[in-house]
């Protein structure tokens, strides 16, 4: 597969065509996509005339961005004017937003070429894109099994070749669990460090977009590119974008990694054999390794069952018939609301939506809601604990490797566990990214995750880079 | 923590998510919840008497913007993906006169 930085740097100095480099990805798209369903929407034409638009660029003489001529797919989660956005939800299907997410226009700015919106759980979420309103994705790499999810779509476009990158979003390791499923790099930065304006609210306190890539450079590159402050989110972080790629060659020598003594149960043998061969390489490359303890975060599940649909079950009453999406009409205003969103959400949205709001109504909010933000706490001390002695910490991504479709979609908690290593950080509001570690079980692709303290992504990356180098 | 859930708690929880959940639903739903909820026990066992609690990630606080002029969305493009419209306003079926 083509990288993102070969292929900008061709680009840019005339010896590859955009034109062409889009073609490729079309015609990859063209073979398989009818099988994997990565796409919610494919943006053929507008995707040649932007590759046009750069050719004629770098002919010209043009100075031209980071990404020039690089087909880079979005989350259908994303907002993008014009071009329909649904979340993968019934109540959105149709919609075209009046204008671009801040992660779109500084793609667009930086001469990526947007190639479709891709596949997720409705409203993201999810952990294996079974909960889309337009049927599933396939992973790649055994089309038997799930892709992981929510962003399942994105990291299956970068596996099959659809896309050199691709963007998504990560609330509770949907970014990091399909990257690991698939076999890609995906990285979920600190809270704040992306703008989250123009991508649709799930978990607005946990939510955040990051890149999929084949490599840690490529996905070093795109995160430079889309991080910085953006006045037009609130939580976005006043500082400027961190330098990424230039610590790459750094290496690990006498970094402190830390292994996670009290990890949660119920961690696959294929899976904890490859972290521990990545502990051997990362200790081989001058790493020490410290052992440390978390111990709350064997109630991150609870924590972020409860906060999560908390604040969805508040961000998802604006999906009421009036202003955008779908609408059933009824004699009365409220009977109009139910009924949209009785036929527009699915069933695990439903179920989000009910469990958030009865966790916030009268009464119960103290028992549940209110201790799930102690526990949060609780989480967060522990990490700050462990980071006086380690620099970063290494994980599994995900108890498993790619599981096949349908065998965990009647209980919604077996699929929840699916990530109870990466919830932690976004309880946390820290970085972790996954980076594929060799393969386990039926030959599937295993991740793992290297995580950092807030505003750690430096340190997360030299890691990462390492773990790369070894693998 | 709370007792288990019924399905009349449910049914009433779904009235105010605005979700006219089906009898089938509001029962499996219920079962559901009190599957979760009976895990979310877990945490009963905490003190958290003396836990702050968090609310959000990164401590930034009152972020206004300056209040200047700016593009804003366009008005026809908006009203354009409503359901249905008006005058250039949205339009709702009746407020008054029917039962909440």
């Amino acid at each position: 597969m083509q990288k993102l930085v070969e292929i900008a740097s061709g680009v840019s100095n005339g010896s590859l065509s955009a034109s062409a480099v889009v073609e490729q990805h079309l015609a990859r798209i063209d073979v398989r996509e009818s099988e994997i369903h990565a796409f919610n929407l494919v943006t053929a034409d507008q995707a040649r005339l932007d590759a046009a638009k750069v050719d004629a660029d770098v002919k010209s003489g043009k100075k031209v961005g980071a990404l020039a001529g690089v087909p880079i797919a979005v989350k259908d989660n994303m907002c993008t004017r014009g071009v329909e956005t649904t979340c993968s939800s019934k109540i959105l299907q149709g919609w075209k937003p009046p204008y671009d997410a801040t992660v779109v226009t500084k793609l667009r700015a930086a001469g990526a070429i947007i190639i479709g919106k891709t596949n997720l759980d409705e409203f993201a979420m999810g952990s294996s894109t079974e909960n889309s309103a337009f049927g599933p994705t396939k992973n790649p790499h055994d089309i038997s099994r799930v892709p992981g999810g929510s962003s399942g779509g994105s990291a299956a476009a970068v596996a099959a070749g659809f896309a050199a990158a691709s963007l998504g979003s990560d609330t509770g390791g949907s970014i990091r669990q399909p990257a690991a499923l698939c076999g890609v790099v995906g990285v979920k930065p600190t809270y704040g460090v992306v703008s989250r304006y123009g991508l649709v609210a799930f978990a607005s306190s946990l939510d955040q977009i990051g890149p999929f890539t084949c490599d840690v450079r490529d996905a070093a590159t795109l995160l430079e590119v889309i991080s910085g402050h953006d006045p037009l989110d609130s939580t976005s972080i006043p500082q400027p974008a961190p330098s990424l790629v230039s610590v790459l060659e750094h290496g690990v020598a006498g970094m402190r990694i830390g292994r996670v003594t009290d990890l949660p149960e119920g961690c696959e043998a294929d899976v904890l054999e490859r972290l521990e061969s990545a502990f051997d390489a990362l200790r081989s490359a001058g790493a020490t390794i410290v052992d440390i303890k978390l111990p709350s975060i064997q109630y991150c599940l609870t924590a972020y069952y409860l906060i999560a649909p908390a604040e969805a079950s508040s961000n998802l009453a604006r999906y009421d018939g009036v202003r955008y999406g779908n609408r059933v009409d009824a004699a009365d205003l409220n009977s109009m609301y139910a009924a949209t969103r009785e036929a527009g959400f699915g069933e695990e949205v439903k179920r989000r939506i009910m469990l958030g709001t009865y966790a916030l109504s009268a009464g119960y909010y103290d028992a549940y809601y209110g201790k799930a933000l102690k526990v949060r706490r609780l989480i967060s001390d522990d990490f700050a604990r462990a980071y006086q002695s380690v620099d970063t910490i290494l994980t599994p991504t995900s108890p498993s490797v790619a599981f096949e479709f349908g065998s965990k979609t009647d209980n919604p908690l077996a699929m929840y566990l699916c990530d109870v290593f990466t919830i932690p950080t976004n309880l946390a509001g820290h970085p972790a990214m996954s980076v594929p570690f060799g393969t386990g079980a039926h030959s599937m692709p295993v991740g793992v995750q290297v995580l950092a303290p807030t505003l750690g992504e430096q340190a997360m990356f030299k890691v990462a880079a390492e773990l790369e180098r070894a693998s | 923590m709370a007792e288990k859930i019924s399905q009349e708690t449910v049914v009433k929880v779904s009235r105010l998510a605005r979700l006219s959940l089906t009898s089938d639903e509001a029962e499996k739903m219920t079962s559901q919840l009190a599957g979760m909820l009976e895990h979310f026990r877990d945490i009963d066992a905490l003190d958290l008497a003396d836990v702050e609690p968090m609310t959000q990630p990164y401590p930034l606080k009152n972020v206004l913007r300056k209040d200047v002029e700016a593009p804003s969305l366009d008005r026809q493009e908006v009203l354009g993906q409503a359901p249905a419209t008006e005058s250039g306003r949205f339009r709702v079926p009746p407020t008054i006169g029917f039962d909440v």
